[in-house]
């Protein structure tokens, strides 16, 4: 089986790929310090298993379940037992692992993997996208209190907004701003014929789309992921060709 | 105080020594690292980023073979969640021990 490794943390990759070494018909092909670079992985190479974290900062391991269309078959691995419930309602996640992990307990989880037959689809879909027939803006402006004072933000120049804790954090051409606000308040605030939930963190300006690779899309130099659930009304807003 | 041992990494190793050496060696530069970030995040108090800071250094503890240790990690965790410090003290005797123990391999 064709496997990669997600986690933030050295020592745990270390361990993982330690622990893969006992077992012959487990490849780990790459490992990776956190989500993003695996979706980008992932875009371009199949693999049958993810031994995958939980907890990493600002893209959990859950998060990057969301984006992934077809899922490959996932070993969970983490600290925290208390998400096991969760991590049932995935179909992908073949099983769970508490760290610290004992060789008799992964034998079992991967054995577990072999035994459930390896998908032969394509993992990901590509996409090809244009953003040309997206409407323009009104034009209105958007006023954030930061230190007491209210702010004027240009809308259209808003390219991305990520969630960040209590906080927001507005990305615009000139300069970024961060708002002690959630999402879901500038979501109500901005067009919706402009701007789109694409992840449960992350809101974009669709005029502002520089490319669309299968499961996320590059904004200026941020590539923001695509949950599968937002990827329909994605494509919907794209002048396809 | 419990004393750190190497019981999971002999285990984990079966024998193979430039693989023991190797995830010591790792620890030993991750700890360090991970215990900076957490100092200057009890600087600025910024609880949510302690939590995550706490959770990744509780690996260390479990691997490190510190079973009391790590679930003092676990409740301070659980209160720097909610927002305070309680157990601070504790964890960072559990800090200062595996940095000694870390100095001795």
């Amino acid at each position: 089986m064709k496997c990669i490794i997600i986690d933030d943390e050295a020592t745990a990759r270390a361990i993982i790929s330690q622990l893969c070494s006992n077992f012959k018909y487990l490849d780990v092909l790459e490992e990776f310090t956190n989500a993003i670079q695996a979706i980008k992985y992932l875009n371009h190479n199949e693999v049958d298993l993810i031994l995958l974290d939980i907890h990493m900062p600002d893209f959990t391991g859950f998060d990057f379940i969301d984006t992934l269309k077809n899922p490959p078959k996932i070993i969970l691995t983490t600290s925290d037992p208390q998400f096991a419930i969760q991590a049932f309602e995935y179909e992908c996640i073949v099983d769970y692992l508490v760290k610290p992990i004992e060789l008799t307990r992964f034998e079992k989880a991967v054995q577990k993997a072999k035994s459930i037959p390896v998908k032969s689809a394509k993992n990901f879909e590509s996409l090809i996208s244009s953003s040309e027939n997206v409407e323009s803006s009104s034009g209105n402006d958007l006023y954030v209190n930061i230190d007491r004072r209210l702010i004027k933000i240009d809308i259209p120049s808003i390219y991305l907004v990520e969630a960040k804790g209590d906080y927001i954090n507005v990305k615009t051409e000139e300069k970024n701003y961060t708002v002690h606000s959630t999402l879901k308040k500038i979501e109500d605030k901005l067009p919706n014929n402009l701007f789109l939930k694409v992840h449960r963190s992350y809101i974009i300006n669709t005029k502002k789309i520089i490319d669309i690779e299968d499961n996320s899309v590059l904004i200026k130099k941020d590539i923001i992921p695509v949950s599968r659930a937002n990827r329909p009304e994605l494509m919907k807003r794209l002048n396809l060709l | 105080m419990e004393t750190p041992n190497l019981t999971y990494i002999e285990k984990l190793s079966g024998g193979d020594e430039a693989f023991k050496k190797k995830l010591i060696a790792i620890i030993k530069d991750e700890f360090p690292e991970e215990k900076a970030v957490y100092e200057k995040n009890i600087g600025i108090k910024n609880f949510k980023l302690l939590a995550d800071n706490v959770h990744k250094l509780k690996h260390k503890i479990s691997i490190l073979g510190l079973e009391k240790s790590y679930d003092i990690a676990v409740a301070y965790e659980e209160n720097l969640i909610e927002g305070n410090t309680k157990g601070k003290e504790d964890f960072d005797k559990i800090l200062a021990n595996i940095t000694s123990f870390l100095t001795t391999l």
